[in-house]
């Protein structure tokens, strides 16, 4: 039978594809508009988005609020911290999380079995908030900046590489450590290397999770606003509406042009896009990534 | 040549590698199994006002008290009905990233496919404070656009509350999950599709099956093992609704219908001073979660001969 080419729309395609084409025209709209109007609400006259006049269009555009957020009380402070426990946590994590399954790859290992499964059942073992909160209240590690990056052995992860590694062939290996090699110099020079794929996807899901983190601020750092992030700054405006008139009094203030006066709406708007804009502009170079960290967790879960 | 006598144990290859390891199981010892000592303290009574004194035991009290006042079974009661029935939810709603992925996979335009799934899977990495954010510059009864458009077009006169209402919390609730998950979770049906035999929909089409058919006859039927692994994924998590969505979106209007276990759990022990109940409570989900994880997995064995686990 000759192939043939559909060169007519048929009126079946017509009913078909207008509806899925405006569905997902709609669907794509309601997922990024959100957060192209806290950018226009951002940069937009101050006292225009305060009284929520700018919805579509961003109207006498001004960057000031980026400066002077950084200004106000905690917040530059909150942003570092944000950074520093990314960086530091996920650095940490990854390399500890492959080193861990690089040994546990190792037949020859004492107890190989027993300690892969030591580590998995952590996956499963969910202890309970209080308990973990008394334990880390016991540790030390409450109103201490080490909590946030303590936890370097993630068990999802810990599959994941332990299955990849798996996968070089071993002859790679053997043949370095007959060279003389020892572990630690096998798995620097050779195994990391080899792996950066896997490590890569690690990597960015460690750092997603580590940026967007603030269970652990709210519950541990009470006592200690040095290490708030700003996950947890812009949650408190939310829920302390007293906390954001606090921080704008904080601020130089003394500007009388009411469109660059903050207001409540302005900093909120301003955090938020603080907050999502790493996300945003490294997600699109990322994001063969995150896919196949999905598909190997698919295969592996 | 003679065999060389093995090493003394501690000088073998495996034990040292052990000695590197031994740092790490530590740290997984402590951060991890070591808070299951804590559990011990829903079996004592918590003084207020000293701080961590836990001083009188009391056996079972804790757990009897949890069901033997009255305010508190409805109470309890009340947090497991909000659980299952927003986790029942998740199942339920479970088959729409599936129709998600393959009503856009037949748009045969590239550039508009996939600038669709690389945009829809962006509110999935961001933060569920962030989530609140825009929910808040959306519905927000003073400053937000849904209330400010309908009032500006006069469909309605004053502001809607909708985030602090007690109506449709379950709803809602459900519907951001979606807004945040449907992209993300249909990546993975997009990629279970690509391992269908195309053979199949070459024969079909020569049979003269149309789309309706295709889909029915030989695409559903495909992404069904894969909707199968999520359903069990889903029934393990059953009492784990999460912590962070319904805390970042509670309040004193829509509390009743929002608290989860996990919110329940944190609003007595970590908010509250009652640290052996909510402990006590946490114990009883740590088992059923137990349970559950066991009992997908087993069914999983049963079904597909294979273990999601």
């Amino acid at each position: 039978m000759a192939k043939r080419r559909n060169t007519k729309l048929k009126l079946s395609d017509v009913l078909f594809y207008v509806p899925t084409y405006i569905f997902y025209g709609v669907f794509t709209f309601l997922c990024i508009f959100p957060f192209y109007y806290m950018l226009i609400n951002a940069i937009s006259a101050n006292d225009l988005s305060a009284r929520g006049l700018i919805i579509f269009i961003p109207q006498n555009i001004h960057f000031n609020n980026f400066l002077e957020v950084f200004r106000l009380r905690g917040i530059g402070q909150a942003t570092f911290i944000s950074f520093a426990r990314t960086l530091l946590g996920t650095v940490t994590a990854v390399l500890c999380t492959s080193f861990v399954a690089y040994l546990l790859t190792k037949k020859i290992l004492w107890g190989q079995k027993f300690w892969y499964r030591f580590f998995i059942v952590t996956m499963y073992l969910n202890v309970g908030l209080v308990p973990w909160f008394l334990n880390m209240q016991m540790l030390g590690l409450t109103n201490n900046f080490m909590a946030y990056i303590i936890g370097v052995v993630n068990p999802f992860n810990l599959v994941l590489t332990k299955t990849y590694i798996d996968s070089l062939p071993a002859s790679v290996e053997e043949s370095a450590e007959i060279d003389g090699a020892g572990t630690l110099r096998v798995f620097f020079q050779l195994i990391l290397p080899l792996s950066k794929p896997i490590l890569a996807t690690t990597a960015v899901f460690t750092a997603v999770l580590q940026w967007n983190s603030f269970i652990d601020n709210l519950i541990l750092m009470t006592n200690a606003p040095q290490y708030n992030t700003l996950q947890f700054v812009l949650w408190e405006f939310f829920n302390r509406a007293a906390s954001v008139a606090q921080i704008l009094q904080g601020g130089p203030g003394g500007t009388a042009d009411p469109a660059l006066l903050m207001t409540g709406t302005s900093l909120r708007m301003t955090i938020s896009i603080v907050v999502v804009l790493p996300i945003i502009l490294v997600y699109p170079f990322f994001q063969r990534y995150f896919v196949k960290g999905i598909m190997l967790g698919a295969v592996k879960g | 040549m003679t065999a060389k006598k093995k090493p003394p144990f501690i000088k073998q290859q495996g034990f040292k590698l052990f000695l590197m390891l031994a740092p790490f199981i530590v740290l997984v010892f402590l951060l991890n199994y070591l808070p299951l000592w804590s559990w011990r303290f829903a079996f004592y009574d918590f003084r207020p006002g000293l701080d961590m004194t836990w001083d009188r035991f009391v056996g079972l009290d804790n757990f009897r008290n949890l069901l033997g006042n009255q305010f508190q079974r409805e109470q309890l009661v009340q947090v497991l009905i909000n659980t299952l029935a927003m986790s029942g939810l998740v199942v339920i709603t479970m088959p729409l990233p599936m129709f998600f992925a393959i009503f856009l996979s037949e748009i045969k335009f590239a550039p508009f496919r996939k600038t669709v799934q690389t945009l829809t899977t962006i509110p999935n990495f961001i933060s569920w404070v962030i989530v609140f954010s825009v929910a808040n510059a959306a519905f927000a009864t003073g400053d937000g656009f849904v209330n400010r458009f309908l009032i500006q077009h006069g469909i309605i006169e004053q502001g809607i509350p909708f985030l602090s209402s007690p109506n449709n919390v379950w709803i809602t609730q459900i519907g951001w999950y979606l807004w945040k998950g449907m992209g993300w979770s249909a990546i993975i049906f997009f990629a279970a599709m690509t391992s269908i035999d195309t053979g199949l929909y070459e024969a079909a089409e020569c049979d003269g099956a149309g789309r309706v058919a295709r889909i029915r006859h030989i695409t559903i039927p495909g992404l069904l093992p894969t909707l199968f692994v999520m359903f069990v994924l889903n029934i393990a998590n059953f009492v784990n609704f999460g912590l962070e969505q319904p805390l970042v979106f509670q309040n004193v209007m829509n509390l009743r219908w929002i608290q989860t276990l996990d919110l329940f759990i944190f609003n007595q022990g970590i908010t509250g001073r009652q640290q052996s109940m909510a402990i006590a409570v946490g114990i009883f989900k740590t088992i059923i979660s137990l349970i559950l994880v066991f009992g997908a997995n087993g069914l999983s064995k049963l079904i597909r001969k294979e273990s999601v686990f």
